[in-house]
């Protein structure tokens, strides 16, 4: 599949990436020839074929549903961009 | 003779300074000073540290001595390791080789640190790697390339660039790296060190900055596969912070090491010697393992029919993991935001976009394509039906042999900026390594010969949890083989 500058302009804001007006065809391009790489795959049939997601087959390990960790706020937030009063500051999002 | 009472502190291996060590013969202060100055004098030239911890790693060598002095020490007990710059250090700048994490001190350490440190191992400072460990070349690395000890102009490989050169240089006789596919292996086989790659699940993630959660393991990178050995013993093992972390008990994998070899099958799979295999790297690698058969080891040809598939297959599975997982860099709660955001959604993309590097930005891209709605069949399910076909043929072939031998990589080392600009064409160094972390199999590879200047690596693949048998059949191999003692000239 061949991508053009606006499906990377979508793909883009799907992920939550500012891409430049003049690096759109590059990524484009690259994005592309990823696609036809990965596209080898529909060489073989595979209908019938359980997907394998973890490669011990197993399942997920559950814990109890109980507090394991102690509140580390401070030691958290310190390296944080932005916090004020215990609170992470972004830009206002209700007007 | 014991070597440890002749050869230079940077020439020994980590059991000869664990000898040492125990004989009294130097302190973990004085080992680590002769590290660190090494470091010093030749890290500017290798770029192979992002961050050296040199007064912490004294205070560390000191409570090591004071712990031998009271009799508590342990073989790892006072021997500098450096860590790949992925592994939380509690304290220290665990940057991933990203500027989104360039001003990141971990609040905690991973738990391979932890069982590390509990060990006694003194930690030198992070190496250098690629990107959120996205390279086989080291160059996506915010902090620069790491260069070759073997030939400056040469890549280390990737992505545990770093930690590989540090090793090769005699920086420091051990270090950890992380493997999602090929990332150990690659880089060891590129310096001509010993690293291995343990089966999915043994050594915990915890801690570890994750790319793609269902291929990526820590592991070992040493000059021996004894090394490699002590250090696996301290790193793996169950941790119930890591969901996947397999509850297992940890073999002795020094004491398996030295089991003959006579009756070993050996699988040789043809897909491994065909076409995109230098020549040169194949006749250093038949001849490696014309010394398996001088050891008694029989070779059977084998066949893993999927093999092609396995790259494919990988760049959807990995970028799809890395599209999810590196969501949480959002530029609020750590990591890089940038100047001014305009609103919540400037915030984001901006700080995204001038965190993350180029290979990093095209792996999520593709990741977030893939998994987007009206496509995921096609492409995630797909690579996730392959994944079970590549396994099924490593399971097939175990059932005939006991490891699988062939190349690490088609090349050697290649040149600085050779493959930079073409990200496909970097993809394919690994070819031979990705399929074994789909299957989520143990992979070792060690020193094998050259080319000219440049090393080569043997891949020695295992059946699961077989991490012990890969140790020793490399270990054998040493103890009749002298690359793995090669120093780079430049770095004697």
């Amino acid at each position: 599949m061949s991508l053009g500058v606006v499906e990377v302009a979508k793909i883009a804001h799907l992920a939550r990436l500012a891409i430049r007006a003049e690096d759109a065809p590059a990524y484009a391009r690259n994005l592309s020839a990823i696609l036809e790489l990965v596209e080898q795959m529909n060489a073989v049939d595979t209908s019938g074929v359980a997907p394998m997601a973890h490669p011990l087959d197993m399942a997920q390990r559950l814990r109890p549903d109980e507090v394991a960790e102690s509140n580390q706020r401070e030691r958290f937030q310190a390296i944080a961009p932005r916090v004020e009063a215990g609170l992470y500051l972004v830009p206002k999002v209700i007007e | 003779m014991n070597p440890s009472t002749s050869a230079a502190l940077h020439e020994q291996t980590i059991a000869q300074l664990s000898a040492g060590l125990a004989a009294g013969q130097f302190s973990s202060e004085e080992l680590t000073c002769a590290f660190l100055q090494r470091i010093g004098r030749d890290n500017p030239q290798l770029n192979a540290f992002i961050t050296v911890t040199a007064e912490s790693a004294l205070a560390q060598a000191r409570a090591a001595d004071e712990r031998r002095r009271q009799g508590q020490a342990g073989l790892l007990t006072g021997i500098p390791i450096a860590y790949k710059d992925i592994f939380c250090t509690q304290g220290v700048r665990t940057s991933c080789g990203s500027r989104m994490l360039d001003r990141f001190i971990a609040p905690y350490n991973a738990t391979v640190v932890e069982r590390l440190n509990a060990a006694g191992a003194v930690m030198l400072g992070k190496t250098n790697m690629d990107e959120f460990a996205m390279g086989s070349s080291n160059e996506t690395s915010f902090y620069g390339s790491v260069h070759n000890p073997w030939d400056l102009n040469a890549v280390p490989g990737g992505s545990s660039g770093g930690s590989a050169a540090a090793v090769a240089a005699r920086l420091t006789p051990g270090a950890t790296g992380t493997d999602t596919g090929g990332s150990i292996r690659q880089p060891a086989a590129l310096c001509g060190i010993t690293g291995i790659k343990p089966t999915y699940g043994r050594v915990s993630r915890w801690g570890m900055i994750a790319y793609a959660s269902s291929l990526d393991q820590g592991g070992p990178m040493a000059r021996t596969a004894e090394d490699c050995a002590l250090l696996l013993a301290a790193m793996a093992g169950f941790d119930p912070r890591d969901s996947t972390c397999v509850d297992r008990p940890v073999p002795d994998y020094a004491a398996g090491l030295n089991q003959p070899l006579a009756g070993l099958k050996i699988g040789l799979p043809k897909e491994y010697f065909g076409e995109g295999l230098d020549s040169a790297v194949a006749a250093a690698v038949e001849t490696a393992i014309a010394e398996y058969r001088k050891l008694g080891a029989e070779t059977i040809e084998i066949s893993l029919p999927n093999s092609q598939l396995a790259i494919p297959a990988y760049y959807v599975v990995a970028p799809a993991e890395c599209s999810s997982n590196l969501a949480r860099f959002d530029g609020v709660r750590y990591g890089h935001r940038c100047e001014n955001p305009q609103n919540l959604l400037d915030l984001y993309i901006r700080s995204r976009a001038e965190g993350f590097g180029a290979e990093v930005q095209r792996r999520i891209l593709v990741g977030t394509f893939a998994l987007s709605a009206g496509y995921y069949d096609a492409y995630y399910l797909k690579a996730q039906q392959i994944r079970r076909l590549i396994s099924d043929d490593f399971r097939r072939a175990f059932d005939q042999v006991d490891v699988i031998a062939g190349p690490t990589s088609p090349t050697v080392a290649f040149n600085l900026g050779e493959k930079v600009d073409d990200p496909i064409t970097m993809y394919l160094s690994d070819i031979y390594t990705i399929a074994v972390n789909l299957a989520g199999l143990p992979g070792l590879s060690l020193p094998a010969g050259f080319v000219g200047q440049r090393p080569v690596g043997l891949q020695l693949i295992g059946n699961y949890f077989a991490e012990e048998r890969l140790l020793n059949v490399a270990h054998r191999y040493q103890q009749v083989t002298d690359w793995h003692n090669r120093i780079p000239t430049a770095f004697a």
